[in-house]
C-alpha cells in the first residue's frame, strides 16, 4: 500500500494519565504543591514520590486509507475517547505518533462553544469557527446548514428559547457541515428524534461516499457494521483486533460474553421499594431448562422468577393486586415489551412464603443484540414492593433456522415476530370496473 | 480515487511537542479568525440584558477619577505634575482599567472555557489574548473621554502623541503577558482566582495613577520602572501632555515587558500540551 493512500498512521501511540488525590481531588491548590515541597525537603530530599498513573491507551499502532470508514468498538473506558482526543490533538500523547494528513475535524460533542444568548444565526459563524471553519466557508454552507437543522424560521432568536431538539439539530447540522479531509465522531448519532437520526445516519454515509476518512466511535454495533467496513476494537487501552468489521465486532461480543460473566447472571444491585415481597432470583432459560445468558433470535424466551414474602405478609389478605412485571428493554433501556402476572392469561400470586413463577415469550422474539430486563414487583399506581432496575442481561443470538425473510426483518425493527396471513379473493377478474 | 491530492493536503505529527518552535507562532497567527469570534462573542454577550450597556464602559474610569479626585487631589493635595488633577487621573485611570479587566479577564479565560478546551483543538493561547483584546473596545471609548477632558481643559496637543501608539502596543504586551501567566497558573492552581483581585488593588498603589511618577526620589525610578504599569503610564501622560521624560523608567519597563511575554507564551506553551487533562 503507497503511503499517499493513508490517511492516519499511528505508531505505538499511548496517554498516560496520573490517578490519586490529584484527580480526585479536583486541580491541586499552591498549598498542595508547597506541602509537597515541604515534605520532600523534610524526608532528606528522597526523589519525588511517583504519582499513581494509568495507561488510557498502550502501544496503538494501525493505518486507516484514505476515504475508509473505520469503527472503534470497545468497552466504556476502554480508551476509545482517548484515542479520538489524541488525534482531535485535544490532549497530547505521552509516547509514540501519529501521522495525519489532511485536516481533522471532530464531532466529539456537538453544540460545544454554543452561548444561550446568542442566535441561531450568531451561533452558527461562533460554532462553525470553533470547529475550524473559515468565514467566507460558513457563509457559503449557512443556508444549506439551517435547512438542514429545520430551524428557518427561528435562525434569529436566541437559542435559549429553542427546543432541546432544535437546539441539537442545529448543533448537529453546523458540524456535519464541516469539510474536513478527516472527520473524528463519537456517539453524536443519539440526538434528536427517529427521524433526524436517519438524516444525521444518511448524511455519514454521504461523508464516507465522497472520498473523506472517518473514524466512528459508537456502541451501536448496529450503525457501526452498517457504516464501518473496517474496525478496531479496544480493551483496556490496548489494541486487541483489527481487521473486517464483522470480525472484530463479533470478537469484541464473545470476548464479552465470557469475560463480563454477566450475561444471563441475576443482577439486584440497582434496587427500591418497601420490600415486603423480594425477588430472590430471575433466569432465562432454554428450552431444556438451563440456565442461559443468550439465546437465538428463533427461541422461545423462558424466563423464570423466585419471589419471597416476608412472612407477616403472608397471614392477611394483603396480596390482593400484587404483581410482577418483567419489563425488556433494549441495550440503552428503551422499554420494548412488558410481561405481567396480572394479564388475562395471568396468576394470582399465592400467599405463599415462596413461590416460583414462568413465563414464555416465545419465538422469534427480537433481532440480534443485547436486551436488558427490569422487573417490578408492587401494587399498580400504589405501591412499589420492589423494583429491580437492569436486574438479567441477555443476548439475541442469529436465528438458528433463519426464515425466509429473516435478512429484512432485522433491519425493519427491533421486534420480530411470525404472524400468519389469510388472503381472501374479494373480485375475481384482474380487470377493474373502469377498463 | 482522486488525482494526487498530497500537494494540497496538509500533514501533520501528532506526538509529544517540543518546548517552542516557530510552526506554533505560525498555526497562531493561521487562527486569527477564530481570536476575531471570541472577541465578537465576548463584545456581543456583554451588555446583553443590561440596561446601561455601553455607558458602563465610561462610568468605571469617571466614577473612580471623581473620587480620586475629591480625595487625592482636594484633601490630600496629591501633587500633579502642574496638570488639573482630574485630567491627570483619568488620563493613568483608563489604561489601568483596561490593564486591570484584562488581568482579571484572562486569567479566569481558561477555566472559563473548559468545556472548549476539553472537546476541541485550536492554541488555547487564544482564550487570554481575546480577553486581552475584548477589553480595548472600551478602552477606545473612554480614551475619547479623556481627549474630550483635554478639549474642556484646553490643553495642548504635543508633537510627543505620535509616540502613542507605541505605548498602546507595549500596554496590550504587558496586559497579554500578565494575562498568560495568570491563565496557566490558574488553570493548574484555583488559589490565583483569590490571589487575582487583591494583586490588582496593591498593584494600583504601586502604579502611578492617582501620583506622579515624580513622587519617587529620582535614584530609585529605575528600579520602580519594574512594574511596567509603570512606565507605560507615565508613557502615555508624556505623549498627551508632553513635558520631560524619565528614559531609564520607560526602558526597564520596556525589558520587564520583554520578559514577561517570552516567560509568559513559554510557560503557557508548556502547560498547553497538557491543559485538557489538569483544568
Amino acid at each position: 500500500m503507497g503511503d499517499a493512500d493513508l490517511a492516519i498512521r499511528a505508531v505505538g501511540l499511548g496517554k498516560q494519565y496520573r490517578i490519586g488525590a490529584r484527580v480526585l481531588g479536583g486541580p491541586g491548590t499552591l498549598r498542595d504543591a508547597m506541602a509537597a515541597g515541604v515534605r520532600q525537603f523534610v524526608r532528606g530530599g528522597r526523589a519525588r514520590q511517583e504519582a499513581p498513573t494509568v495507561w488510557a491507551l498502550r502501544d496503538a499502532s494501525f493505518e486507516v486509507r484514505r476515504g475508509e470508514a473505520l469503527g472503534i468498538v470497545g468497552a466504556n473506558g476502554a480508551g476509545k475517547s482517548t484515542l479520538l482526543k489524541l488525534l482531535a490533538r485535544i490532549t497530547e500523547p505521552t509516547c509514540g505518533y501519529a501521522d495525519v494528513r489532511g485536516r481533522v475535524g471532530s464531532l466529539l460533542e456537538v453544540g460545544t462553544g454554543f452561548h444561550a444568548d446568542l442566535t441561531g444565526r450568531e451561533n452558527t459563524y461562533l460554532n462553525g469557527a470553533i470547529l475550524g471553519m473559515r468565514k467566507a466557508e460558513i457563509d457559503r454552507k449557512f443556508d444549506e446548514i439551517v435547512a438542514f437543522a429545520e430551524v428557518e424560521r427561528f435562525i434569529d432568536t436566541p437559542v435559549k428559547h429553542y427546543s432541546s431538539g432544535m437546539y441539537m439539530r442545529l448543533a448537529f447540522a453546523v458540524a456535519a457541515h464541516l469539510d474536513t479531509e478527516i472527520l473524528l465522531v463519537d456517539e453524536v448519532l443519539a440526538v434528536g428524534d427517529t427521524a433526524f437520526q436517519r438524516k444525521c445516519l444518511g448524511k455519514m454515509d454521504d461523508v464516507t461516499r465522497h472520498g473523506r476518512t472517518v473514524l466512528f466511535v459508537s456502541h451501536n454495533m448496529e450503525a457501526i457494521q452498517r457504516m464501518c467496513p473496517q474496525g478496531i476494537w479496544i480493551e483496556q487501552g490496548r489494541l486487541a483486533a483489527m481487521g473486517p468489521i464483522g470480525e472484530v465486532v463479533s470478537q469484541y461480543r464473545a470476548a464479552h460474553y465470557e469475560a463480563a460473566g454477566g450475561l444471563g447472571r441475576f443482577n439486584p444491585r440497582s434496587r427500591s421499594g418497601t420490600g415486603w415481597a423480594r425477588v430472590l432470583d430471575l433466569a432465562l432459560l432454554d428450552a431444556a431448562s438451563v440456565r442461559v445468558g443468550a439465546l437465538p433470535a428463533d427461541a422461545d424466551l423462558r424466563f423464570q422468577i423466585d419471589l419471597e414474602l416476608a412472612r407477616d405478609a403472608t397471614a392477611g389478605a394483603s396480596l390482593r393486586g400484587l404483581i410482577v412485571e418483567l419489563n425488556i428493554t433494549s441495550e440503552d433501556g428503551r422499554p420494548l415489551v412488558s410481561l405481567m402476572t396480572a394479564d388475562d392469561d395471568g396468576v394470582e400470586l399465592p400467599a405463599a412464603r415462596r413461590c416460583r413463577l414462568e413465563t414464555v415469550l416465545s419465538g422469534p422474539t427480537f433481532v440480534p443484540g443485547r436486551y436488558r430486563m427490569n422487573v417490578f414487583v408492587g401494587i399498580p399506581y400504589l405501591e412499589h414492593v420492589d423494583e429491580l432496575v437492569d436486574a438479567l442481561e441477555f443476548e439475541i443470538l442469529p436465528p438458528e433456522h433463519p426464515w425466509r425473510p429473516y435478512a429484512l426483518h432485522e433491519r425493519r425493527g427491533i421486534v420480530c415476530r411470525r404472524a400468519p396471513w389469510r388472503c381472501e379473493v374479494v373480485a375475481p377478474e384482474l380487470r377493474g370496473p373502469h377498463d | 480515487m482522486t488525482p494526487d491530492v498530497s500537494a494540497v493536503v496538509p500533514r501533520l505529527r501528532i506526538e509529544r511537542r517540543r518546548a517552542w518552535s516557530v510552526a506554533d507562532l505560525r498555526e497562531l497567527w493561521a487562527y486569527r479568525e477564530l481570536l476575531y469570534f471570541f472577541v465578537w462573542r465576548d463584545l456581543k454577550v456583554r451588555y446583553k440584558q443590561t440596561v446601561l450597556g455601553v455607558a458602563w464602559a465610561l462610568l468605571q474610569p469617571v466614577a473612580s477619577m471623581v473620587v480620586f479626585w475629591l480625595f487625592f487631589g482636594k484633601l490630600a493635595h496629591v501633587p500633579s505634575d502642574g496638570l488639573p488633577y482630574p485630567l491627570f487621573s483619568l488620563a493613568g485611570l483608563v489604561p489601568w482599567t483596561y490593564f486591570a479587566t484584562a488581568l482579571s479577564g484572562g486569567s479566569n479565560a481558561l477555566v472559563g472555557s473548559q468545556a472548549l478546551i476539553s472537546r476541541v483543538y485550536f492554541p488555547r493561547l487564544l482564550i487570554p489574548l481575546g480577553a486581552v483584546v475584548t477589553p480595548l473596545v472600551d478602552f477606545a471609548i473612554s480614551f475619547v473621554l479623556v481627549a474630550g477632558l483635554m478639549a474642556w481643559y484646553g490643553a495642548p496637543v504635543h508633537v510627543t502623541l505620535l509616540a502613542l501608539p507605541l505605548l498602546l502596543v507595549l500596554l496590550v504586551s504587558a496586559a497579554a503577558a500578565a494575562s498568560s501567566w495568570l491563565a496557566a497558573l490558574q488553570a493548574q492552581y484555583r488559589d490565583v482566582r483569590y490571589l487575582v483581585p487583591f494583586v490588582t488593588q496593591f498593584w494600583l498603589f504601586v502604579t502611578p495613577v492617582v501620583y506622579p511618577a515624580s513622587l519617587v526620589p529620582a535614584k530609585w525610578r529605575a528600579l520602580y520602572g519594574l512594574n511596567p504599569l509603570a512606565g507605560i503610564i507615565t508613557g502615555i501622560r508624556w505623549t498627551l501632555f508632553g513635558g520631560p521624560m524619565d528614559l531609564s523608567l520607560l526602558t526597564v519597563s520596556v525589558v520587564t515587558i520583554a520578559a514577561a511575554l517570552v516567560s509568559g507564551y513559554l510557560y503557557f506553551h508548556r502547560l498547553e500540551r497538557t491543559l485538557a487533562d489538569v483544568v
